[in-house]
């Protein structure tokens, strides 16, 4: 049901490329949804053809892993280096069988700026739908270089996560700006992103925005009020779970630092032993073992666990404000809703605005909710798996220890077998 | 001044104190010590004149008391009950009370020092520690703290016990009334007259001498002692700093389980799953507290040896001491040849005050010469018995030395292999812990 919805609205958007105030062709779906008026689109949705669309509701269907049309692979980080500045690139694959793209696989170098392009794009076009995070610009602690060979690699999983989780999403992937991105050669991407509404309009919108945060909201309807408690819980408790984990890895690398020293110590020991020099060397040889399963351990929850819990520290930032924005559209309204009670001049102009304004909450407040439950499965997926695969991982990591210590004490009882001894262990 | 008592006494003893000797080779069991995991085999007995062939002994409890020490202050200590009972009463299923006194640490100390004095050729068993070391952050420092009791308790069992096993020690009479006769114990130990020897061997022990031609064996042996202090001190250290850190990584995931916790309030679908998974990250932090507890079984274990290795170090000096007294002898007795023969001569090849000042002052007078020569052929006869008799002690001592360090490598040997081996024993438990916690835990996310 979402895929053929989705097919629909990238129809349209190829029909409404060329008239961007035009008005919204009614959709063909099986659902019946609330129609509004075609033609009284708000000037402020002007950035993206796809807003065009004047309305769509979108099934809570899940997607099936089967009928996933398109591949994205974020991979091959580059360092650049031009008179005025030094900075990567990455190599973006896309291989999809979408008819609306002209090639079946496409590849393109992207550096971080051109991705936060996109997710600004994607968020002026759907300020209340839940754009997934980007990793962040800098990473505040200690001196941290942007090109050490860690923080790369960890930016490029969070670039590649990113990008899925945007093909993954109804309405994202259909994003024109995300075509161009995947596919657009560098020169093209750079004209393509100087379009949209001039520094004047957009300077309007974020003026509007303002003025309508300082009036703030008076009826906010109380499942956004629910939602909102929800985001600051979740905030608070992600966030606690993050720190929680960071903290397991650094008590775990001064576990092994400490452990590091025991294998040497029962290997000196050997050398003073005669009798007891080969059980002495052998449990050196197993304390060096667990030595380093921990060390893999270590760095299973470092590039596995931390990076997904961080991702939605971030996402839960990103509610937060889809829900102030939306609060934004709200305060909005309400505004002219009053100025049309207030003002005498200009009844059927204020009207015409404040029917937009209607329409805009409407649409906002529909996809916002469609969304967050969307995300929320998403969420519940997402730190489901993580989680398990990390106790995946813990559950190795002791069989591997287990084994370890058990070939140890198979050789004493072969040894002992050997001597003539039969001990009670 | 007391003497060690002569090997024929101490058979005696032996006989008219313990009818019931076993003759054969015996491999004794292990002796489980009440309440913990820490084993101690005694090893293989020669003869089998072996005190815990004939009563079980254990350190049963441990109790605070207060009284007036030395300097009439208030002090608090711990006295520990000492309980025996004759092997056969426990087989014949009558099961009768055990003989039982209470003692202290000091008086564990006495019992110590008065073996070690009295069998400087042996290995003598050391006692636990006195003060809590290669502590890790969780173990009270504090001597009155109930864990260090507890251990001690096992320790202070261990020592009897091995001092029971002992071919020499375990048939010695003030080892047996410690055991058996509360009152008066002390007196009887003071009679022996021990301290005045512990005095003037501890003087000598605690200067320096060099021996012109050291026993090779017992050099080696000595080096031996210092190497096991040094290697098993560094890995005290080491595996109490490793016991800290891995306090802590359990620890932490307490925190899991109070934020699971938190987060399933607020979760429609995924709180049953966090709340369960949560218990189990409670339940993970928990177990560490066992787990590093029976290391500290381990760590006691190590720390035996590493005061051990001081004892067989003691060996070693007394030995060298032995030597040293006996060159000393020889010496003395050479350069007493040495002035008879000038005196005889007329020539004068050693330097001596007396020949120097007769130089100065005037040649005595034959008579005096006579008296003289007389004095030194007296000197000089006690001198000869005086070698001979060290010689047989120098002898005896590395007879009977070495037949106790090659009991205690064996001893040390075994002991240290079990021990090894039930340090990774303990480290399978912990991991079997962990596979379990951690697959409880998988399926608890995989409800989320």
């Amino acid at each position: 049901m979402l895929r053929l919805l989705s097919q629909q609205l990238r129809l349209n958007e190829r029909d409404l490329h060329a008239s961007v105030f035009g008005p919204g062709k009614d959709s063909k779906t099986d659902t019946s949804t609330t129609q509004t008026d075609g033609s009284s689109f708000n000037a402020s949705m002007q950035t993206s053809p796809a807003s065009m669309i004047n309305q769509y509701k979108f099934e809570e269907e899940e997607e099936d892993a089967d009928t996933k049309d398109i591949f994205v692979t974020v991979d091959n980080p580059e360092s650049h280096v031009t008179a005025i500045e030094t900075y990567i690139t990455y190599r973006v694959e896309t291989k999809t069988t979408r008819s609306e793209f002209d090639s079946s696989e496409f590849e393109v170098r992207r550096r971080y700026q051109d991705f936060l392009w996109l997710k600004g794009r994607l968020e002026e076009a759907h300020p209340t739908l839940i754009v997934h995070p980007l990793p962040e610009k800098f990473v505040m602690k200690g001196m941290v270089e942007r090109f050490n060979e860690d923080f790369i690699e960890t930016r490029r999983r969070a670039l590649h996560k990113f990008l899925n989780k945007i093909a993954e999403h109804p309405i994202f992937s259909s994003s024109e700006d995300f075509k161009i991105f995947l596919t657009a050669g560098s020169g093209e991407l750079t004209s393509h992103k100087k379009q949209g509404p001039g520094f004047l309009s957009r300077m309007g919108e974020t003026v509007k925005a303002v003025a309508a945060a300082v009036r703030g909201v008076r009826n906010r309807p109380q499942e956004f009020t629910d939602m909102q408690e929800y985001a600051e819980a979740f905030s608070q408790k992600i966030s606690s779970l993050d720190k929680v984990t960071q903290r397991i890895v650094r008590e775990q690398k001064e576990y092994l630092e400490e452990l590091k020293e025991c294998g040497p110590t029962y290997a000196l020991w050997s050398q003073s032993e005669q009798e007891l020099a080969e059980p002495l060397k052998n449990v050196a040889g197993c304390v060096d073992n667990c030595c380093k399963e921990t060390e893999e351990q270590v760095k299973h929850l470092n590039d596995h666990l931390i990076p997904v819990l961080h991702e939605y520290v971030l996402c839960a930032d990103t509610l937060k404000a889809v829900l102030r924005r939306r609060d934004n559209i709200q305060a909005d309204f309400e505004g002219k809703t009053e100025a049309l009670a207030t003002k005498k001049a200009d009844r059927d102009a204020m009207r015409d605005e404040l029917d937009k304004a209607e329409d805009r909450l409407e649409w906002a407040n529909n996809a916002l909710k469609t969304d967050w439950t969307r995300w929320q499965k998403v969420m519940r997926t997402d730190l489901r798996s993580a989680f398990i695969d990390t106790a995946e991982r813990n559950v190795s990591y002791y069989e591997k220890c287990l084994a370890v210590w058990e070939s140890f004490l198979q050789s004493q009882r072969t040894d002992a077998e050997g001597n003539g001894n039969v001990d009670s262990s | 001044s007391a003497r060690v008592m002569p090997t024929q006494e101490r058979k005696l003893f032996s006989s008219t104190l313990f009818h019931k000797i076993f003759k054969a080779h015996t491999s004794l069991s292990l002796k489980k010590c009440k309440g913990c995991l820490y084993k101690i085999s005694t090893s293989m007995v020669e003869k089998g004149t072996s005190l815990l062939k004939m009563m079980e002994i254990s350190v049963a409890e441990a109790e605070k008391r207060t009284g007036k020490n030395a300097v009439n202050m208030q002090e608090t200590y711990t006295v520990y009950l000492i309980e025996t009972r004759p092997v056969d009463a426990a087989s014949e299923g009558t099961n009768p009370v055990p003989d039982s006194l209470w003692r202290r640490y000091s008086e564990f100390e006495l019992l110590r020092n008065y073996l070690l004095v009295t069998y400087p050729f042996s290995v003598v068993p050391p006692l636990p520690e006195k003060r809590a070391e290669f502590v890790w952050h969780k173990l009270s420092a504090d001597n009155m703290d109930p864990d260090f009791v507890e251990r001690r308790r096992v320790g202070l069992e261990n020592f009897l016990l091995r001092v029971a096993s002992h071919p020499d020690l375990s048939s010695d009479k003030i080892f047996y009334s410690f055991l058996t006769e509360e009152n008066g114990w002390k007196e009887t130990v003071f009679e022996t007259g021990f301290q005045a020897k512990a005095d003037s061997r501890l003087k000598a022990l605690n200067a320096t001498f060099r021996v012109k031609n050291p026993d090779k064996r017992f050099a080696e042996m000595k080096h031996y002692g210092d190497e096991l202090q040094s290697v098993i001190s560094q890995l005290l250290r080491v595996r109490a700093r490793a016991a800290d850190r891995l306090y802590g990584v359990y620890k932490v995931h307490g925190n899991y389980g109070r934020v699971f916790s938190e987060w399933s309030a607020i979760e429609k679908e995924m709180g049953d799953g966090l709340q369960s998974a949560g218990h189990h990250m409670d339940a993970y932090a928990a177990s560490v507290d066992d787990i590093l507890e029976e290391e500290e079984h381990y760590a006691d274990q190590l720390k035996e040896y590493l005061f051990y290795a001081d004892a067989l170090r003691a060996v070693c000096r007394k030995h060298e001491l032995t030597q040293y007294e006996l060159e000393m002898a020889a010496q003395d007795l050479t350069s007493k040849k040495q002035q008879r023969e000038e005196l005889a001569t007329g020539t004068i090849r050693t330097f001596s005050l007396k020949g120097m000042t007769s130089k100065l002052f005037g040649q005595e007078t034959p008579e005096q010469r006579e008296a003289k020569v007389k004095m030194l052929e007296t000197q000089i006869e006690e001198g000869e018995e005086l070698v001979k008799e060290r010689n047989t002690e120098c002898e005896e001592f590395v007879k009977s030395a070495w037949v106790d360090i090659e009991r205690f490598k064996e001893q040390k040997d075994h002991d240290l292999r079990e021990a090894l081996i039930s340090y990774a024993i303990m480290q399978i438990s912990m991991c079997k812990k962990g596979i379990q916690v951690w697959n409880n835990a998988k399926e608890c996310f995989s409800k989320m």
